[in-house]
């Protein structure tokens, strides 16, 4: 993973400083509450419900044992004991005392770690596929350019106060797990003219209020072009993006107003004005971001070993947690191991104090000492080898680690809902966890198969609701928490928004209302058809009739 | 009192933003000044102000684009970017725009919203005088362009973007 130099240790430091100040002058009445919101907010912390919120940067969700400890360290001793994984692979903590926050960002800092832009209007953590660098279809890992995306975008003077958050994602690999068309840049590895390797770089997308998938910008673009290109977008972005409502503030909104065409012209006139200026990217440097993500010491290894077909054939439940939780790995004898964060009862993404050092000892001694954070809330142990799998499952299952539920109905994406956040209009939690409940037998939600549900507690979609086969969103009815169905969202690479089922439930319904969804769906499926598949084929009618039929 | 940082010191302020004009007749009660006048204004009665009888400036609000200005940009020897909030980010990519895309060298003053904790982007992006909002304690501005040693990107006051550099 990279590693600070004295450059990057020294502008840390001057953050934790120059926040510590700011907190200080807030704290004695010298700051403004108006005018510290921004600036705390770009170090990630928001003023919740309850308590402030914390929100910590993991670039592009990838976290060392030594963060991870560092991280327990932080939730046992300014939290509550634990903390929760975020749809977007950042970790946050929802119990931190204000005063104490430039202390915890000192710690961080100590472990190359930081809350920088994870909030404001402003260039946000940038997020890849969690199984760039080993999965097996990969174009080019997407990693690199991320971090130098990630630095690019660290304290840019310009773009401090867009008119609202900006999201990137980078994706290498050919089937996208990184929902890289509903983000404000999408940015694709692609292959160009004569084989050679740049970027297919999208804008507009984004979820929340106006969900709309990213249309094309740059249809090829070189490598050392990439940080130029997005420049001019953003400076588009900037100039012309509307300020006079937030809820029309997101570039998805610029770009359609002005429609694509019109936009990219506007890009490409900025862009011919920087275009080989001195931010083009030089070879040395693609070099040197590549060096700190080359291949770990891989031993030489065969598929399917010994020991991995015995313990198949000998246990069922390592058996079933192989087969939802483990991917295929690029290397011959290693594999991808996912840890479910979505065990029932427990909020999705939620991590306690340790959970984390259990998770930091297991990448040490199963995965090269490091783990990623998924955009579905999970964790990944990225290099297992195969002759290991099992005595890694038997380490989760004592530590309650093991659900196999990987990529089934109950691994569930969830907001914090109104149990946390202040913005949401109603608890997602709670539907998590009584659908959860309600598909509680293994054999059935294999039996249902591949197929993602998605809840956000308000119209801000930090569940991805839109892109959710089930999406569910807390709306408020006078007064009332209800929530409203969609079906036929996807985040993978024929993405597609879901639609609106009809008039909204109350929370006691929501459980019925998945379970009749998913009989219409069994009812009608073709053999190896997926939800989403059914869904495309026969349409939202059928789905519809079932839901809202009376009862005699 | 006005509080003026120019180029890294607080310096006495010999201009006068004129913040709304309607028509010329307001330059009569105004003779031999150093006047910053609003674009717009400067836009529509050039002819008029050609022979005003004094130092003559720009300021542009952060809904105006700097391009506009066009050829008699290099004239002035100051051009001032308004910050109607502190939140609104756009005087900061017509700076950038001024230095970078109009190699303009004259003076960039902030005006409007001017406060602390964005003094050091702005000077990175070009602005070299602050023209600080009242309330502002001119001394602790003073220490806000040292917040940090570099930074990354390719700006004004680093032309090299840090991989460049290290």
């Amino acid at each position: 993973m990279y590693r600070y130099d004295n450059y990057d240790h020294q502008m840390l430091a001057d953050r934790v400083a120059q926040f510590r100040d700011q907190t200080n002058r807030f704290l004695s009445g010298k700051l403004e509450d108006s005018e510290f919101l921004p600036l705390r907010l770009q170090n990630g912390l928001y003023i919740q419900r309850l308590a402030p919120m914390l929100r910590i940067a993991v670039p592009y969700g990838l976290l060392s044992s030594t963060q991870l400890r560092k991280l327990a360290h932080i939730a046992r001793y300014y939290d509550k004991g634990y903390g929760h994984f975020t749809t977007r692979q950042n970790i946050q903590f929802n119990w931190p005392q204000l005063e104490d926050v430039p202390d915890i960002l000192a710690h961080l800092a100590e472990v190359e770690m930081h809350a920088i832009q994870t909030s404001g209007n402003c260039i946000r953590n940038t997020t890849t596929d969690q199984f760039a660098g080993v999965a097996p279809d990969e174009l080019e890992d997407a990693r690199p350019y991320c971090e130098i995306i990630r630095q690019w975008s660290t304290f840019h003077p310009e773009f401090a106060f867009l008119p609202r958050k900006f999201k990137i994602a980078v994706c290498g690999t050919k089937i996208d797990q990184a929902a890289t068309q509903v983000h404000d840049i999408g940015v694709y590895l692609v292959k160009g003219p004569a084989e050679t390797i740049g970027f297919r770089i999208l804008a507009g997308g984004g979820l929340g209020r106006t969900p709309v998938i990213g249309q094309e910008v740059f249809k090829f673009v070189e490598k050392q072009h990439l940080l130029t290109a997005l420049e001019a977008i953003l400076r588009v972005y900037n100039r012309e993006g509307r300020r006079d409502n937030k809820y029309k503030a997101r570039i998805k909104i610029l770009v359609k107003e002005l429609g694509v065409a019109e936009f990219t012209t506007k890009v490409m006139a900025e862009w011919a004005v920087i275009k080989d200026s001195a931010l083009t990217l030089t070879d040395a440097e693609i070099a040197r971001c590549k060096s700190f993500f080359t291949d770990p010491n891989y031993a030489d290894l065969s598929n399917e070993p010994a020991e991995l077909t015995r313990h198949l054939q000998d246990n069922v439940l390592f058996a079933n947690w192989y087969e939802q939780n483990v991917r295929p790995h690029k290397m011959p004898g290693y594999a991808i191991a996912t840890v479910s964060f979505k065990e029932t009862g427990v909020a999705p993404g939620d991590v306690t104090d340790r959970q984390l050092e259990h998770l930091a000892a297991l990448a040490e001694s199963y995965s090269f000492g490091e783990v990623r954070v998924s955009h579905h809330q999970n964790i990944v142990l990225a290099d297992v080898r195969q002759d290991q799998l099992f005595t890694l499952w038997q380490a989760l299952s004592s530590q309650s680690l093991a659900s196999h539920n990987l990529g089934l109905l109950t691994d569930i994406i969830c907001c914090p809902g109104g149990d946390f956040c202040a913005l949401a209009n109603a608890k997602s939690i709670p539907i998590a966890e009584a659908v959860q409940r309600r598909f509680s037998d293994l054999t059935e939600l294999k039996n249902i198969g591949q197929m993602n549900l998605n809840i956000s507690g308000c119209m801000n979609a930090c569940g991805h609701h839109h892109v959710g086969n089930i999406g569910i969103l807390g709306v408020d009815k006078k007064g009332e928490e209800y929530y409203q169905i969609s079906l036929g969202g996807s985040s993978k690479n024929e993405a597609s928004l879901g639609k609106i089922i009809g008039p909204s439930f109350a929370q006691e319904e929501i459980p019925d209302v998945v379970e009749k969804i998913v009989n219409v769906y069994k009812a009608q499926r073709e053999p190896g058809e997926k939800f989403i598949d059914t869904y495309n084929r026969i349409g939202i009618d059928p789905f519809k009739e079932s839901v809202y039929a009376k009862v005699d | 009192m006005p509080k003026l940082i120019k180029d890294g010191a607080l310096t006495p302020d010999r201009w006068t933003v004129l913040k709304e004009a309607s028509g010329p007749e307001v330059l009569r009660a105004l003779p031999g000044k150093n006047l910053i006048v609003p674009f717009k204004f400067w836009k529509n009665y050039q002819a008029e102000l050609k022979d005003y009888a004094g130092g003559l400036a720009i300021w542009l609000d952060s809904d105006e684009n700097v391009a506009d200005i066009g050829e008699p940009l290099h004239a002035f020897a100051l051009i001032a970017l308004n910050f109607p909030k502190f939140s609104d980010g756009r005087s900061y990519t017509n700076a950038r725009a001024l230095r970078e895309h109009f190699k303009y060298q004259g003076e960039i003053r902030a005006m409007g919203d001017v406060l602390r904790d964005q003094l050091y982007y702005m000077s990175r992006c070009g602005f070299n005088a602050f023209d600080l909002r009242h309330d502002q304690d001119e001394n602790l501005c003073l220490q806000a362009f040292s917040d940090f040693k570099t930074g990354y990107q390719a700006t004004i006051t680093e032309p090299l973007p840090l991989f460049r550099r290290r």
